[in-house]
């Protein structure tokens, strides 16, 4: 089981060129709009040309340009959710369903009631997708796929048309709704809740490129690249010069970063999560950064301040309870880097 | 009023047969050609598209003449192609009902055309790919999706093709002429009895023509209008 993938395309300026394999059964690409994920997607269904390639999955080639193989979506068994679901407008819940299936009339009813059950559309069988909410037109749109068995599910974008309380719960859904599937399922997506809630590995793409890859907490934890620290939600990445084993510099933010374990030998840039900063409101001490508030942003949960330093603005998020101190003691004197915290990257 | 009855009651029906055969069998050919034609012309480079798209657009900008001149070039006994048609299979164009049909269709056609064709680029081309990813075949994805969801479209180009070929005139006179019982449709019909004086049969006419006409604009639209009530489009 696994996917070996290599494809090539150039599209005007743009020029596709993603290489990965894996060997997981949940894995999620993030990237921001336009960088290719969808694309890929796509080329692996095989409603995208591509210029060039490999695509393999679960042992069966899907194309292979040195062999001439490029084979039929229709022939791939490949389960796509298109982010507005494409349900056939004229068609009803049941034929919907229904348009997937092969074998005799009795097989292909057998088979729909079943996803009727499990997808819990009782009722809703003559409604067409026009006449269905978001969240059952979605429940359609996987029970659509599931009813064909197809080896690889792919999802484009499921929820980025959802607003936020329904997403969380669609989420959730989606997850419970997968569990059993034993294929393998890849979510792309550019929202990193999504991505981290679903997939065991995950892939970080960037213009046309798969950046790095690996376990999805691993990636949260060490996103090793500027662009995947970005992505993963990091919102103060810096420019540092390396001093010595010990120690480092960042100018844009005035301040020496002294680290008690060694430092990787070779990074150019620091990460740091904007809720990572600890305020500190008495005498000067070591790794700490003097600051201006430039501005505030007051959420429903968090307080986002805006500051800047010597040079690059710096995000930093209170939560309520820090929040209540901060009133309580007013804005700190510095703000300190924790060195266990901060992000190495290249 | 009774001068009117009296004229009803000798009224010679067999332009508004004719008329509504030619309308019927021109539409048919129409709808499946158009269609065909449509499809094949979205799937085309740009530059055969565009080629193509004029070619088959050009009926219905030329005047009717002006394709009654070229239908008559290449259907006359006089000429290669129809001097063949008529050696080999003894097959008449000219001053029979068949050229009725063909000037008909010709000029009639590329209303079905461009509405099978706007009706196609509008659909979601995603439905096309859940198509293809969900096995289905294309001649299956064709009529089951992509026909039904332009379905109101297609509707339209159907009518607006029946109505044309129904009064088709120009090249409808040039290529089959107006022989009463033959090829004496009812748009002839009136243009001939006016050009008698003959006012009172020519409104009985009229009026049966704007009858006809209002009828099945009616009733398509009833039809089409319980199917957009249910469907919707993004």
């Amino acid at each position: 089981m696994g996917i070996r993938i290599q494809v090539k395309k150039q599209f005007g300026e743009f020029r596709l060129n993603a290489d990965l394999v894996s060997n997981s059964r949940r894995i999620g690409i993030l990237g921001r709009s336009g960088c290719g994920k969808t694309m890929t997607l796509k080329a692996i269904a095989g409603i995208q040309e591509i210029d060039q390639g490999y695509i393999e999955v679960n042992d069966h080639v899907f194309v292979d340009s040195q062999k001439r193989i490029n084979r039929k979506p229709q022939e791939r068994r490949v389960g796509y959710l298109f982010q507005n679901y494409a349900l056939f407008p004229t068609m009803t819940v049941t034929k919907n369903i229904m348009a997937g299936i092969g074998g005799t009339t009795a097989e292909k009813r057998s088979r729909t009631a079943e996803m009727i059950d499990k997808f819990r559309l009782r009722g809703l069988e003559d409604h067409l997708p026009g006449q269905l909410s978001g969240g059952q037109q979605q429940r359609v749109a996987l029970a659509r796929i599931m009813a064909y068995e197809p080896e690889v599910i792919l999802l484009d974008e499921p929820f980025s048309a959802l607003d936020g309380y329904l997403k969380d719960r669609l989420q959730q859904e989606m997850l419970e709704l997968l569990a059993e599937y034993q294929g393998i399922v890849i979510l792309v997506s550019h929202n990193r809740d999504e991505i981290y809630r679903f997939s065991e590995e995950l892939l970080i793409m960037e213009s046309g490129a798969i950046l790095c890859c690996g376990k999805t907490r691993e990636v949260f934890r060490n996103p090793q690249h500027k662009e995947a620290a970005r992505l993963t939600g990091c919102k103060n990445i810096v420019a540092v010069n390396r001093l010595d084993d010990h120690s480092f510099e960042i100018t844009d933010w005035g301040t020496k970063i002294i680290s008690p374990t060694m430092l990787p030998a070779d990074f150019n840039y620091i990460g740091y999560r904007a809720h990572d900063f600890i305020p500190i409101w008495n005498e000067d001490g070591e790794n700490g950064i003097h600051f201006n508030l430039k501005s505030l942003a007051e959420l429903p949960f968090e307080q986002q301040f805006f500051v800047s330093s010597k040079g690059e603005d710096i995000c930093w998020f209170v939560q309520r309870e820090l929040y209540k101190e901060l009133q309580e003691k007013g804005m700190p004197r510095y703000l300190k880097i924790d060195p266990e915290k901060i992000l190495y990257l290249q | 009023m009774e001068a009117w009855l009296k004229i009803f009651e000798n009224l010679d029906w067999s332009p508004l047969i004719i008329s509504l055969k030619t309308g019927v069998v021109a539409t048919f050919i129409s709808f499946f050609l158009g269609i065909f034609a449509a499809r094949k012309v979205i799937r085309a480079t740009p530059k055969v598209k565009a080629v193509a798209d004029g070619l088959l657009t050009l009926p219905m900008v030329l005047p009717p003449t002006v394709a009654g001149f070229f239908l008559l070039l290449i259907f006359s006994k006089r000429r290669p192609f129809g001097e063949f048609l008529y050696t080999n299979f003894d097959i008449k164009v000219v001053q029979t009902w068949l050229g009725c049909i063909i000037a008909a269709t010709v000029i009639a056609f590329p209303l079905m055309y461009r509405n099978a064709r706007a009706a196609f680029e509008q659909i979601d081309v995603n439905l096309v790919y859940a198509g293809r990813t969900l096995g289905m075949s294309e001649t299956k994805i064709f009529w089951t999706v992509v026909i039904p969801t332009a379905g109101p479209g297609i509707a339209s180009g159907t009518i607006l093709t029946f109505a044309r070929a129904l009064g088709e005139y120009g090249a409808t006179s040039m290529l089959a002429g107006n022989i009463p019982g033959k090829t004496g449709t009812v748009s002839q019909k009136i243009a001939m009895v006016i050009q008698d004086g003959d006012y009172a049969t020519a409104g009985v006419w009229v009026v049966i023509v704007i009858l006809i006409a209002f009828v099945i604009i009616f009733l398509m639209n009833i039809i089409t209008g319980k199917r957009m009530k249910t469907v919707k489009r993004w």
